[in-house]
């Protein structure tokens, strides 16, 4: 099944992807409600809200180009010291730009 | 962690939505970068400019967009596009797990509302300050909007005027979300267990990004972490 994209075809594909969207951005909380919340489910929660942060980064740091990866090095890094987000991410953002300008 | 029975930090008022706004402001700037290369992105394949911007505010959610425009044509086919704005937008199911031992503070209309703005972003600051103790609805709710807008802003000056923008990649822009995600990982609890955890959701991660169908990757690796992290339990304080 396909939908024309002109006219109004278009503001239905929207809808569509507006509504699996907002489904993403409920469902894990409308599932949790039917989970009892005990010290095991506790702790696949809080390893696993590391866990996608790392899982998304990892093809990142993988497949990226050289840029890329000296950026994530030097957040990594500069976080490890200040221990402050903001210098952490612009250092690793100014780091992929002056290097890809070499 | 996870001291939810302290429900001062799940309140939901307006001057921390607005300290939240504050708060997320900075990488919003960034998400106006990514917002413009969107609506030229959107403007090359053919979309209406209505129709871009109508994308931005409702879908607010940039892969799956990206994603989106791979698939529009004459024709948009229904369920490979089902599929793959699922797929790309999946993790919003992980950060609402994650999520819930706060929210579920929260009344059922607020619990749900604050979550139709999650994102990346404001997902990872929230987390960090629930785990620190501090409060973070405000972050999700008012980090939420200040992101929206920012996208919105963003898809709407890329429509009318991205093809003035330089090329984005040369300047490192591509990395913001990567930095500001990698920092909110290392700005959090780092232990021996932590870091073999991680190990195992990117090994997991980088294996179904190579052996699995598109974008399973980072639920796969999420779920093997936490997984790993049921199994291996802290010992309890």
């Amino acid at each position: 099944m396909s939908i024309d994209s002109a006219g109004y075809g278009s503001f239905i594909i929207i809808l569509i992807m507006a509504l699996v969207t907002l489904v993403t951005r409920l469902g894990g909380v409308f599932v949790m409600s039917f989970v009892p919340i005990n010290y095991r489910v506790q702790q696949f929660i809080s390893a696993m809200s590391g866990s996608v942060l790392v899982a998304l980064l990892a093809p990142l740091a993988l497949n990226g180009d050289n840029g890329a990866r000296l950026a994530l090095l030097t957040t990594a890094v500069v976080m490890l010291l200040l221990k402050k987000p903001l210098p952490a991410i612009a250092a690793g953002v100014v780091m992929a730009a002056v290097f890809r300008h070499l | 962690m996870l001291s939810s029975s302290d429900k001062s930090v799940v309140e939901l008022n307006w001057a921390e939505v607005g300290d939240g706004f504050k708060q997320l402001l900075p990488i919003s700037m960034f998400v106006v970068v990514f917002g413009v290369a969107f609506g030229l992105a959107a403007a090359q394949t053919g979309l209406d400019n209505s129709a871009s911007l109508l994308m931005s505010a409702l879908v607010f959610a940039g892969a799956s967009q990206f994603g989106a425009l791979d698939l529009w044509g004459a024709q948009v086919p229904v369920v490979p596009l089902i599929v793959t704005v699922f797929a790309i937008n999946a993790r919003h199911l992980l950060m609402g797990a994650t999520l819930y031992p706060w929210l579920r503070e929260l009344p059922a209309a607020k619990r749900y509302g604050v979550m139709m703005v999650i994102s990346d972003a404001n997902w990872a600051m929230s987390m960090q300050a629930f785990n620190s103790g501090k409060p973070g609805i405000g972050l999700i709710l008012g980090g939420g909007l200040a992101l929206w807008a920012a996208w919105v802003l963003g898809s709407w000056l890329g429509v009318y005027f991205g093809s003035e923008i330089q090329d984005p990649v040369s300047l490192g822009l591509d990395m913001v979300m990567g930095c500001f995600l990698l920092a909110m990982v290392i700005g959090g609890q780092k232990n021996l267990r932590m870091l073999v955890i991680w190990g195992v959701a990117a090994v997991s991660s980088l294996l179904a990004h190579r052996y699995l169908p598109e974008n399973s990757h980072v639920v796969v690796g999420a779920l093997a972490g936490g997984v790993l992290g049921a199994v291996w339990m802290e010992k309890k304080k």
